[in-house]
């Protein structure tokens, strides 16, 4: 793929905010529809920020079907650590369209997202890198990968919304 | 002291009630009673010798409140040695782990070696005859010793031996560990979490089968969602299920597992094409141990709880989780997957999935145990309402893993520690 058929910045950007606003609105099947059916969502383990899921222990390793599993419980009134829902605030920046590889464009971003529960305010500072596919016209998200730079989920305890 | 010598639990036998002061989660002195009186005094869990498998691999972590250095010598020899230099205290480690010949104190450069030796000290002759470079070794824990890779260090030099602490929780140790022929290994990839909550909630919770039905709904909706029908098991009568007090503060919870485990026990979401070797693992388990303990290792699920904050969990994947208290109502929590060293890369990764699934912080069930142990800890500030209930099952002949035996079996031993006269205060060690 040529650089020319790469995606703008803004229009990366009009992606990931319209993400961040769903996931902040708690619009969770909406968020679903800016997935790829195959989608993946991972979060790596603290220590091992750059590791692969089939040989190291991560918080979060999604497929599609966990995907919608966990958007299912989230939604539904067992998933404990979200009922009542936490607040979140996600700040989106330094969007960079990184280039191509194969069918996909590769997409970084920092990521500052607060979470407020319980009258305590957690931060998870990081960065996201995104591996999106163009379907029809629209940008679609086919991998999500969001690495922390804290060193440890403290005093978070849990990553339980969408991060 | 006085107050430290009231019992914290009430242990009705006879009228089959158990109560817990709550004062146990939340009294600041109970805390520092306990960093005397259990932390230094119980063999703590320190790492698997997996971690550092060549000579000059290092870890450095936190183990009851002191920073730890576990390293495997330059003679293979695994020692724990306390990360504080001994000329004015830096810490001589700085990194979370890697492979070193020696540790140079960034402060005034003493170094020493992966033994724990010192072997270099700038300017030595500024010092007298009296300084002995032999004196001022890196310190280590009385004592340390190992059970089948597990890596316990204790404070409390008279203590009993490791062997003889671990009492009946060996036989569940055994029952992980026999899961390979050549070693288990810690997996790579720490979970490093946390809870808003007293340490000894976690213990609780880590085997309460009481729990599971109604905190962790939603993972077994996940669990029919994906094919597995895990009402169909028969759950009925001992040994199918049970919990065991296994002396000295120990407990486990034992059942017929509600969901496929890596070894080995296939269910549909693993796939048609993994079933044949399921299928070949268990009949090499078979072979090795005789139908039943094979069925016992791979159909069984084993919540066990090692005195007073190792919990080994061989449930639907192995996690070694340790825990330790920052103050009444926080502790930090790591969590490791365990798993065969010769385990292939379909398999370790169909076991991490598993792990995925109900483990961990951003699992579909640990989020919620850490919600309610959080629940409970806000809870707790009604201090009119003094005590927590652990009777459930005291008067069963069998107790049920629904049952609260196994968390009676660690009250009783923490209080008798915490309650005890301390003849050790007054005694000074020459």
């Amino acid at each position: 793929m040529s650089t020319d058929a790469l995606p703008s910045r803004s229009e990366v950007e009009d992606l990931l905010y319209n993400e961040a606003a769903l996931l902040d609105d708690w619009r969770l099947e909406e968020w679903l529809e800016l997935l790829t059916e195959d989608a993946i969502y991972q979060v790596p383990p603290t220590d091992v920020p750059e590791g692969d899921s089939r040989n190291t222990l991560f918080i979060i390793a999604d497929d599609a079907v966990r995907i919608r599993s966990r958007v299912k419980q989230l939604l539904g009134k067992f998933a404990w650590a979200e009922n009542p829902h936490s607040r979140t605030r996600r700040m989106i920046s330094n969007v960079r369209v990184l280039g191509s590889e194969g069918e996909n464009i590769l997409v970084t971003a920092n990521f500052a997202v607060y979470r407020m529960r319980y009258e305590s305010v957690d931060t998870y500072i990081g960065h996201y890198e995104y591996k999106l596919r163009r379907a029809d016209k629209a940008l679609k998200i086919r991998e999500r990968r969001a690495i922390l730079d804290n060193e440890a989920l403290r005093p978070h305890g849990k990553i339980s919304f969408i991060l | 002291m006085n107050r430290a010598a009231e019992s914290f639990i009430i242990d009705d036998q006879e009228a089959g009630l158990f109560r817990v002061n709550r004062r146990a989660f939340t009294d600041p002195e109970c805390l520092a009673e306990e960093r005397r009186r259990i932390f230094d005094k119980c063999w703590i869990y320190v790492g698997h010798e997996s971690e550092v498998p060549h000579a000059g691999d290092y870890r450095s972590r936190n183990v009851a409140g002191r920073p730890l250095i576990l390293v495997r010598g330059d003679d293979s020899t695994v020692r724990v040695l306390q990360n504080t230099c001994t000329h004015r205290g830096a810490m001589v480690c700085r990194q979370k782990s890697g492979n070193a010949k020696t540790f140079q104190c960034p402060y005034h450069a003493w170094t020493y070696n992966s033994r724990g030796q010192l072997v270099g000290v700038p300017s030595e002759d500024s010092y007298s005859d009296a300084f002995k470079r032999d004196d001022m070794a890196l310190a280590a824990p009385p004592q340390v010793d190992n059970y089948r890779g597990f890596i316990f260090a204790c404070f409390d030099r008279s203590a009993e031996s490791l062997y003889d602490y671990l009492a009946g929780a060996r036989e569940y140790l055994d029952l992980v560990a026999d899961q390979s022929e050549m070693g288990m290994k810690i997996v790579a990839g720490q979970q490093s979490y946390s809870a808003r909550a007293n340490w000894k909630l976690l213990v609780e919770n880590s085997y309460d089968g009481y729990h599971g039905l109604p905190t962790h709904q939603r993972y077994f909706g996940f669990l029919t969602e994906t094919g597995i029908d895990f009402k169909t098991r028969d759950m009925t009568a001992p040994p199918r299920q049970k919990a065991v007090d296994l002396g000295n503060g120990h407990a486990v919870v034992e059942a017929v597992a509600a969901w496929g485990r890596p070894i080995a026990r296939w269910v549909p979401p693993f796939g048609e094409n993994t079933k044949a070797h399921f299928e070949e693992v268990r009949r090499r388990f078979d072979q090795r141990f005789g139908a039943e303990r094979a069925r016992r290792i791979c159909e069984t699920s084993r919540n066990l709880g090692i005195f007073p904050n190792l919990v080994i969990n061989d449930i639907m994947a192995i996690t070694v989780r340790t825990f330790f208290p920052v103050s009444p109502d926080y502790m930090e929590v790591n969590a490791w997957s365990l798993a065969p060293i010769e385990e292939s890369a379909e398999d370790s990764a169909l076991r991490l999935d598993n792990f995925l699934t109900f483990l961990g912080p951003g699992g579909f069930a640990t989020p919620d145990d850490v919600e309610m142990l959080e629940s409970c800890q806000r809870g707790f500030a009604n201090r009119e309402v003094a005590w927590s209930d652990i009777s459930r099952g005291m008067k069963r002949e069998h107790p049920a893993v629904t049952d609260e035996l196994q968390m009676r079996a660690f009250w009783r031993q923490w209080n008798r520690m915490m309650t005890e006269p301390q003849a050790g205060n007054v005694r000074r060690v020459a």
